[in-house]
């Protein structure tokens, strides 16, 4: 999986928020995106996944070989399915049991990877499937989030403030489970305040410097 | 394909969990049905004559009421966004909303129906037209009222705003369904029948354009 952005620049309600923005990532590498409220960050990961159409600029895409077969051509355009996006909402549906929920993004486009019982245990939530997502905590929703992107496998993950609401287990955890993520291939992008647990391979600082 | 069976199976069992209004359009369609003996009078000569009227006015502000929560509440929760990159077509996944809120507030209205003629001093023949005339309808309604739903997804309060932009087109099927019910000839029938098949045809395709519109 490589992922190439050139010059993109993206605009909110006519204010440019950033351009003339260009990276490439290429397998196993993960990018930590900083930078102040409203610098853009939601809205780049979203201008990659296809949520939000970019005002100038190219996404290129080249997926990776599959058994044997020799690597696709490269794409231009959004990544859509072959994303996975985490943004701030958990997209739980509150008088559902927990997998039920899950059940629904196990068919997505994608290899399907994990069972929801072992995506369940893997976010520290096993025993909890057939409670209502309405009684779980804002931490337990957050690592339900987290197990929907165990389900299928997609080779870019785009995650928004994944720490939100994580105690200090879960941040670990969410750690462990990119590290599990790029080691098989994948790329990563995560948008952030919080330290990560892991090492980026490159940080992207959006906006100006704090003041 | 099963992504699209099993959005429709997961739209019929959040509509019909704690507070998802399944029921709510049957309850609002059997107020409509109780209260109106005590306005227009308990002749029976009178009520079965605008029977079909009733059934059918009542039929589509129960179906219109629950439109507003179709695509709201998976804006809300974030789910339209995965719904976008699940890599099903967007306008299959209206479509399967759609089929299923169809199914979820659709059904009971058809079992309820027969009761409320009842209620209403129908003989069981004028019932069974009724019923039918409902359940060729009720597609139309939904797939028409799915545009609506659709655009008004950005404005965080749709609300009744949905059941009254739509309103209008649907005025048609209303009409139709009101004449099949009544009427002797099957034409009425069939011209409701090409209604839904129109509807299933563009609501889904119109739907898809307003979410896609409503993206950014």
């Amino acid at each position: 999986m490589r992922l190439a952005i050139e010059r993109l620049a993206v605009e909110r309600g006519g204010r440019p928020l950033f351009s003339g923005l260009s990276f490439t990532l290429g397998p196993g590498e993960l990018l930590v995106v900083e930078g102040r409220n409203g610098a853009g960050k939601s809205s780049l990961l979203r201008a990659i996944a296809g949520l939000l159409h970019p005002s100038e600029g190219t996404i290129t895409i080249q997926s990776e070989a599959i058994a044997g077969r020799t690597a696709p051509q490269p794409e231009q355009g959004p990544a859509g399915p072959l994303c996975h996006y985490l943004g701030h909402l958990d997209a739980l549906k509150p008088t559902l049991s927990l997998a039920r929920n899950l059940r629904l993004w196990r068919h997505v486009e994608g290899a399907p990877d994990m069972t929801i019982e072992t995506a369940l245990e893997m976010v520290g939530l096993d025993g909890l499937g057939s409670l209502p997502a309405a009684w779980l905590s804002a931490g337990q929703k957050r690592r339900a989030a987290l197990a929907r992107l165990l389900l299928v496998r997609r080779p870019l993950w785009l995650l928004d403030e994944p720490t939100a609401a994580l105690d200090i287990a879960g941040e670990a955890l969410l750690g462990g489970l990119i590290v599990r993520h790029l080691s098989a291939g994948g790329v990563a992008i995560v948008a952030t305040h919080q330290p990560l647990p892991i090492p980026a391979s490159t940080t992207l600082m959006l906006g100006a410097p704090q003041r | 394909m099963t992504l699209f069976l099993a959005l429709v199976r997961q739209t019929i069992r959040a509509a019909f969990g704690q507070g998802g209004g399944a029921f709510t359009g049957l309850l609002f369609y059997f107020s409509v049905v109780a209260t109106l003996p005590f306005a227009i009078g308990p002749d029976p000569a009178t009520l079965s004559r605008i029977a079909p009227a009733m059934l059918w006015l009542g039929a589509l502000l129960a179906t219109l009421f629950g439109l507003d929560r179709l695509f709201q509440d998976d804006r809300d929760d974030g789910g339209l966004d995965l719904l976008v990159l699940s890599g099903l077509p967007l306008s299959l996944v209206v479509l399967a909303k759609s089929l299923g809120h169809l199914v979820a507030t659709g059904v009971p209205l058809l079992l309820g129906a027969p009761l409320f003629g009842l209620m209403l001093g129908l003989d069981a023949g004028a019932i069974g037209w009724n019923v039918a005339a409902l359940a060729l309808g009720l597609p139309a309604l939904t797939f028409i009222g799915a545009i609506g739903a659709a655009l008004m997804v950005p404005l965080r309060r749709g609300g009744l705003l949905v059941a009254v932009l739509i309103l209008p087109f649907t005025v048609p099927v209303l009409i139709f369904g009101v004449a099949a019910a009544g009427a002797e000839t099957s034409q009425p029938m069939l011209l409701l029948s090409a209604l839904s098949l129109a509807a299933t045809v563009l609501g889904p395709a119109a739907g898809a354009a307003a979410l896609a519109a409503a993206l950014d």
